[in-house]
């Protein structure tokens, strides 16, 4: 079983985003960056399935240079090897998906993972796209993959509006994880050591052959909306009346 | 202009109402950028749905019918909308963006090669061009983005935009024959939550527990209280993730979207991600017993104290 999964790099999400001033882009200074937390789900997955079953894990990213950091994050829970999708211009979804088409026509992967989205973007589109592109089904949302004994198929509980979904999907597939897959794991120290040896193969985006002129550009960036909150009743009995006469909701 | 299509959302033979989001956005689109907005149906005996979504302003409902699409699959959805684009030149496609429109709307987009914006909340013209507005790190960034190719894709946050009425004069039902073709996929089963309350998403009052509720048991309490305000019942992640609360009543960034008319949160401390599933609420309520809780912060009426004595006290005194 041979399993590649894309992750991403992002800001932590625990960190409160903050706006450049002229809106160009959000302030990166002195905020840790961390493998995106469903990108961190689906190399768990990936390598559970790996213990079960055997095979192989790579860890593929599109990104800068310093995305070799997150890359040797995943190495050190334990992928066997990684692959940098070297890219030196703001991407879309549509070009990363393409990227990746390729690198899994290179690596020819029995399943693809994904996180089912970035904690950044918060697109929700890769996973889809990619599959779309290479002709694959789809699994979106995921909170339980189930292989067949001859790794043929996988049965997929999906998490949708109003409850759960099962469906089964011809490998190889694309499945995007949704928040409970299952707890990733911390990388061990031995692991953290190990993972410095592990090969982080670098391939140039330009040598893949694809147009990565982004279709969607953020343009600007802007605070929302503040909500005026921090008022306060002192007990039930005035909750009640503010709702009643005040904010008329009740 | 090339004319807008907008992919509707059913389920069981009932039409979802966060269609109606994005009609009114396509509305909106259409006041932008011109043409006019037509409504597709892809589904199995969609006859009922199909007769809703005629009455929600549209030109046409055009409904693609067939025993291949009598369960919803991303892989036989996707290129039928293709399908359907392609063959009428729309110039735009728009679905809500629930489970529905995030697992299928990105896989059209693959297909055509086509631009997507996701979940947006406001459509507009800048430097003459056309921009979506989208939020981005759970809600504390609003994103302005452009597009290019063909057609253009969105799906639309349905607490952001007014809903499109229901019930207006009836618009042509147009059958379109589309192929069904499900690449490696079979649907297998789908378990629901069952509730008699209203959908989490469409309730005008949702209550909420979080961390604070400490066993799944105490949930009663929650459910006394939504009774009597007729309410959705949501959770935060901590009482979704201790197993109290079904998976599908998480309100934040990565689960549900609200934004009722009165949002009571209980015992929920307010992570950034859980707000940015509940801030845009006309009314929020926060019981905590922790004054220094982040939700505090966003509330209209917060209450320092004990949920397990005040919601009690709020139930018998709404029941007066």
């Amino acid at each position: 079983m041979k399993i590649l999964v894309s992750i991403k790099p992002v800001p932590n999400p625990d960190e409160k985003v903050k706006i450049k001033a002229d809106g160009s882009g959000i302030v990166s200074e002195n905020i840790k960056v961390i493998v995106n937390p469903f990108c961190e789900i689906a190399v768990e997955e990936g390598l559970r399935i790996r213990e079960k079953h055997g095979g192989e894990v790579v860890v593929v990213t599109v990104g800068g240079e310093e995305s070799e950091q997150q890359l040797r994050a995943a190495l050190a829970m334990g992928a066997d090897r990684a692959i940098l999708v070297k890219a030196e211009t703001v991407l879309d979804s549509l070009a990363i998906g393409k990227l990746l088409s390729k690198v899994v026509g290179t690596e020819k992967p029995d399943l693809v993972l994904l996180g089912k989205q970035s904690v950044d973007d918060d697109n929700t589109q890769v996973g889809q796209i990619l599959s779309a592109i290479l002709g694959w089904p789809q699994a979106t949302f995921a909170s339980k993959i189930e292989l067949s004994a001859d790794l043929t198929k996988a049965t997929v509980t999906r998490e949708v509006d109003g409850g759960l979904e099962m469906i089964e999907v011809a490998l190889p597939a694309v499945v995007t994880a949704d928040l409970r897959l299952n707890e990733p794991r911390y990388a061990s120290l031995p692991g953290i050591m190990k993972a410095k040896k592990k090969e982080v193969r670098v391939v140039a985006a330009a040598s893949l052959d694809v147009d990565v002129t982004p279709r969607v550009k953020i343009l600007s960036y802007a605070a929302p909306k503040q909500r005026v909150g921090g008022g306060r009743v002192a007990d039930v009995l005035e909750l009640v009346s503010k709702l009643r006469n005040e904010a008329k909701v009740i | 202009m090339a004319d807008i299509l907008v992919v509707v959302e059913h389920h069981e033979g009932m039409f979802r109402k966060n269609t109606l989001a994005a009609i009114s956005a396509a509305k909106t689109l259409s006041g932008l950028i011109g043409g006019e907005v037509d409504a597709l149906v892809v589904g199995n005996g969609v006859s009922a749905v199909a007769e809703a979504a005629s009455g929600c302003g549209v030109r046409k409902v055009l409904v693609a019918e067939g025993a291949g699409f009598g369960r919803y699959l991303a892989v036989t959805f996707a290129p039928a909308v293709a399908e359907v684009a392609l063959r009428f030149g729309y110039g735009a496609v728009l679905a809500p963006a629930s489970t529905f429109g995030k697992d299928f709307m990105p896989r059209l987009s693959g297909l055509l090669d086509a631009p997507l914006a996701s979940d947006i909340v406001g459509l507009g013209i800048e430097g003459g061009a056309l921009c979506a507005k989208r939020p981005m790190y759970a809600g504390n960034a609003i994103g302005t983005v452009s597009m290019s190719g063909n057609p253009l894709l969105f799906t639309v946050r349905q607490t952001a935009f007014v809903p499109a009425p229901m019930n207006g004069t009836k618009a042509s039902v147009e059958p379109v024959s589309v192929t069904a073709e499900a690449v490696g996929t079979i649907f297998l089963a789908r378990r629901e939550t069952k509730s008699a309350r209203p959908e989490l998403t469409e309730a005008r009052v949702v209550v909420s527990a979080g961390r604070g509720i400490k066993a799944r048991e105490n949930f009663g309490m929650v459910e006394e209280l939504a009774d009597q305000l007729k309410a959705a019942i949501g959770a935060s992640r901590a009482a979704v993730d201790a197993g109290w609360a079904p998976n599908d009543w998480q309100v934040g960034q990565t689960g549900k979207i609200v934004a009722p008319e009165l949002y009571i949160a209980l015992g929920i401390s307010g992570a950034i991600q859980h707000l940015a599933g509940m801030k845009d609420s006309k009314v929020i309520v926060a019981i905590n017993k922790d004054e220094e809780a982040p939700i505090f912060q966003v509330a209209d009426y917060g209450l320092v104290g004990d949920i397990f004595k005040a919601v009690p006290e709020l139930v018998a005194e709404l029941r007066k």
